[in-house]
């Protein structure tokens, strides 16, 4: 045990130029008894090659050599980094003090010109936890709490910066159709869910005429620019979704006429009630990132199902997970948990891994470069001493762009 | 006239399914907790008590006894949840920082889906205690998760009739506000010690009275509950996370010869040693992160597995809000991930509890003479994809999950909510507390 750390600590004193130079210089070799690529069958004994940080080969340990000089790590189960399709860590912190808190700005209820990129703190210590059960990528931002709340990004869980870490600087405008959204300072903050919607179409009726406005040509009647506005306008072009918070049947029923009044995308939220709603959701062909399984069944999870994930699937309707927002103890859920109960209560294994990789990926649009072990791909692997999903198991490695970040059993 | 026949079915229905008929559960794998796993035994049960149990071929069943075959299930203690806040629970108010007149079973609703929820997954016990915002803020309660058309109905009572139960108090940061509450743990600790020191004045006066009305000191209900305290007749149940605030409440223990059980104890693992060499008893919160107040951000999941190897006693508890009722057995798992023994882990959520609760002698294991207190699993309690099938209380099932009214609260959907939402202090709270 001795020699081989003091192996891998000369080895970074001798690679570590190359590491200011370069962040992806490991050249691994990932196998498993049992390698999950999604995008296809279980690989048995299979073998991940990353080089220069992306996938080079995947295949049976008899199909794809090792070639000399790459580090070899070893697990029971292989799967591609995980991907949390919602949380707020990041902008959340461990501490839950002022200072570390900037998911959800109270100052007014309509501010998409937040930026999650001025907030995020990629040293936050709640990154580097939920990256130990094997988290490579987190969708986070904004918090559920305002009508508008702001932006999110897409980031991975390494690195020092948001710059290190970035996928996607802005990936949508975060809103919520909840009475979590409702204050009482009165003519300010919506009181009501009918007052919700009046003033979300308001601002999306006033970013349209902003939009004509500014792609006028005459330039003496060009409105002064606006972060906000120009925000909307982009949600309204297509170019970004408004993912929408919405757990009550009634909620979700108004965020879907939303999207057809404005003919803008739209990614559905946590939806608590969504199995009351499954033909609705699915005619309108909207995504879903689903509430953490375990979520706590009151206010307006009251009527919170463990089943919610596997009746969405079952009706065909794209769906994700998320760790969500946590307000108070614990301060983050961990994915991979979440998933885990989804898969006891009517998903199977697959289909629940699917939901923190591949499918995760492809509806927040990053499945050009993560959420499956596929040679192009980035070299983001999770490895365990068993089944990913059973409490007892231990995520015992995570690689992210070729780089071992973590070998702790966790 | 048609009321009344439907109620006569009805009564006779419960009649054919009475708890007094003896009942041999036969073939499950046996967690009795109080020794040995028996891979294929036999559970007899009779007027709601454990009349025998051990391995298939040692164990004679009675011929008049209700078979249920069980072959392939998993059959274990119900399970003792240590701290637990379902039924609306409302203790004090904010008038004062200490009221130790309130008792917390005032306030429940029976009829609350918590515990409905709480079956489903499993518990049958519960000490059902106020929050954690006052140094001191009520009379906890003992239940039985009995079926119940009052809160009495869920009573434990002791061998004179009353109810069970504990004392709640907290300190650290939760428990400091505005005035008149304290400000610093300082004097925290000094509001607590000047409440007992009037507690111990009031019991000497009532024991110089020797029994004489007139030189009796006024009642207060409130030094009552205190004095039963002192008597070591109530176990205080003292919210503390930070290291140092686990040590005050060892020291003010000590200092008044009060019984006590550590619940949360995050930094616990800091203390361990300090904590199993002064014989208190630890009643320990999982929970998925670390942090979201100052005081757990050293949280960690091997708590459970730090306070073992010390020799400390360990119980675990849902804390319901905070966790679930119906994932319960996770934190035993996750406690085990972090180094706990399974053994451990097991008796953590049953046995050890109920020895918490002073009711080790009735509940927790698998044993005869115990109440009929037993959960039926499909699986390992550890695994995630395990499920409780039913739940029984002093041999009455009271959770089936092929029962769709019971699956509803096992799952959740829709109608599994309350229609009023229940009163809650703090997690509705975006920001810091």
């Amino acid at each position: 045990m001795m020699s081989n750390r003091f192996r891998s600590v000369s080895l970074l004193a001798l690679v570590l130029p190359c590491v200011l130079a370069s962040r992806a210089v490991a050249q691994v070799a990932v196998r498993g008894k049992t390698v999950y690529t999604m995008t296809g069958a279980p690989i048995r004994d299979g073998v991940v090659l990353i080089r220069d940080g992306k996938i080079a080969a995947v295949g049976t340990a008899a199909a794809v050599s090792i070639p000399e000089g790459f580090r070899v790590l070893e697990a029971t189960v292989v799967t591609p980094g995980l991907i949390d399709a919602h949380s707020t860590v990041g902008l959340s912190g461990i501490y839950n003090q002022p200072h570390d808190q900037d998911q959800l700005e109270h100052s007014a209820p309509i501010q998409p010109e937040l930026r999650a990129i001025d907030a995020y703190n990629a040293r936050e210590k709640l990154i580097s936890w939920i990256r130990g059960f094997g988290v490579t990528t987190i969708h986070t931002g904004h918090a559920p709490g305002e009508l508008i709340s702001g932006q999110t990004t897409i980031v991975k869980t390494w690195g020092d910066t948001f710059d290190d870490a970035v996928i996607v600087s802005t990936a949508a405008v975060a809103a919520t159709l909840s009475p979590l959204a409702q204050k009482t300072d009165k003519g300010k903050s919506p009181g009501t869910r009918g007052k919700m919607m009046a003033m979300l179409r308001e601002e999306l009726i006033k970013a349209q005429e902003y939009q004509r406005k500014r792609e006028k040509a005459d330039p003496e009647k060009t409105p002064d620019r606006d972060l906000g506005l120009d925000m909307m306008g982009r949600v309204l072009k297509g170019e970004i979704p408004l993912m929408v918070t919405a757990n009550r049947a009634q909620d979700i029923a108004s965020t879907l006429r939303l999207a057809k009044e404005f003919n803008i995308r739209v990614w559905l939220d946590s939806a608590s009630e969504g199995y009351l709603m499954l033909d609705e959701i699915k005619q309108a062909g909207v995504p879903v990132i689903v509430h953490p399984s375990m979520v706590r069944a009151f206010a307006d999870f009251e009527n919170m199902s463990f089943e919610t994930a596997a009746k969405l699937r079952k009706a065909g309707v794209p769906i994700a997970l998320q760790s969500g927002y946590e307000s108070y103890v614990p301060k983050t859920r961990v994915v991979l948990f979440e998933a885990g109960w989804a898969a006891a209560n009517g998903l199977t294994f697959d289909e629940a891994l699917a939901i923190i990789t591949i499918d995760a990926a492809k509806i927040l649009g990053i499945d050009n470069r993560v959420g499956s072990l596929a040679v192009g791909k980035e070299g983001d692997v999770a490895l365990y001493d068993g089944d990913p999903f059973e409490y007892t198991s231990h995520c015992v490695g995570v690689v992210i762009d070729g780089n071992v970040v973590s070998e702790a059993p966790q | 006239m048609m009321l009344l026949t439907g109620c006569l079915a009805a009564k006779a229905q419960e009649a054919a399914i009475h708890p007094d008929a003896p009942q041999a559960f036969v073939g499950a794998k046996l967690i009795p907790i109080s020794g040995p796993e028996i891979d294929r035994g036999v559970v007899l049960i009779e007027h709601g008590k454990i009349t025998a149990i051990g391995a298939a071929d040692a164990v004679a069943i009675p011929p008049d006894a209700r078979r249920v075959d069980v072959a392939g299930k998993i059959i274990m203690p119900g399970l003792v949840d240590t701290h637990n806040h379902i039924g609306g629970f409302g203790g004090a108010d904010s008038s004062a920082p200490i009221q130790p007149d309130v008792r917390i079973f005032d306030s429940l609703n029976v009829r609350d889906s918590g515990f409905r929820r709480a079956v489903a997954g499993g518990l049958t016990t519960l000490n059902i205690m106020p929050g954690s915002g006052h140094l001191l803020s009520g009379q906890t309660i003992y239940v039985k998760l009995r079926k119940a058309e009052i809160i009495d109905d869920l009573f434990i009572r002791d061998a004179d009739g009353k109810p069970t139960g504990g004392l709640k108090m907290a300190n650290g940061t939760n428990s400091m506000r505005d005035a008149p509450f304290p400000g610093t743990r300082g004097k925290s600790a000094a509001l607590v010690r000047e409440r007992f020191i009037k507690a111990q004045e009031y019991r000497d006066k009532i024991a110089k009275a020797v029994g004489d009305s007139d030189k009796m000191p006024p009642r207060d209900i409130g030094l009552e509950a205190l004095v039963e305290v002192l008597d070591g007749k109530r176990i205080v149940h003292h919210h503390t996370h930070r290291h140092d605030d686990i040590l005050t409440v060892i020291r003010l223990s000590q200092e008044f010869g009060f019984r006590v059980v550590l619940h949360h104890v995050s930094e616990g693992w800091k203390v361990a040693d300090e904590i199993a060499k002064a014989g208190v008893p630890c009643s320990v919160i999982v929970v998925d992160s670390p942090g979201g107040k100052l005081e757990a951000v050293d949280m960690t999941f091997k708590t459970g597995a730090a306070l073992e190897k010390a020799g400390a006693q360990v119980a675990f508890h849902t804390d319901d809000w905070i966790t679930d009722s119906r994932v319960f057995l996770r934190s035993a798992a996750l406690a085990v991930r972090a180094g706990m023994s399974r053994d451990g882990a097991l008796k953590a959520l049953t046995l050890a509890g109920a020895k918490m609760l002073d009711l080790g002698d009735r509940i927790g294991s698998l044993e005869v003479g115990k109440d009929a207190d037993f959960i039926i699993l499909d699986g390992d309690p550890l695994s995630v994809y395990s499920k409780v099938l039913e739940t029984y209380v002093e041999g009455q099932k009271v959770f089936d999950r092929t029962d769709p009214k019971d699956y509803l609260y096992a799952v959740g959907g829709y109608g599994a909510g309350n229609e009023q939402a229940p009163y809650l202090c703090c997690f509705d709270q975006p920001e810091g507390q």
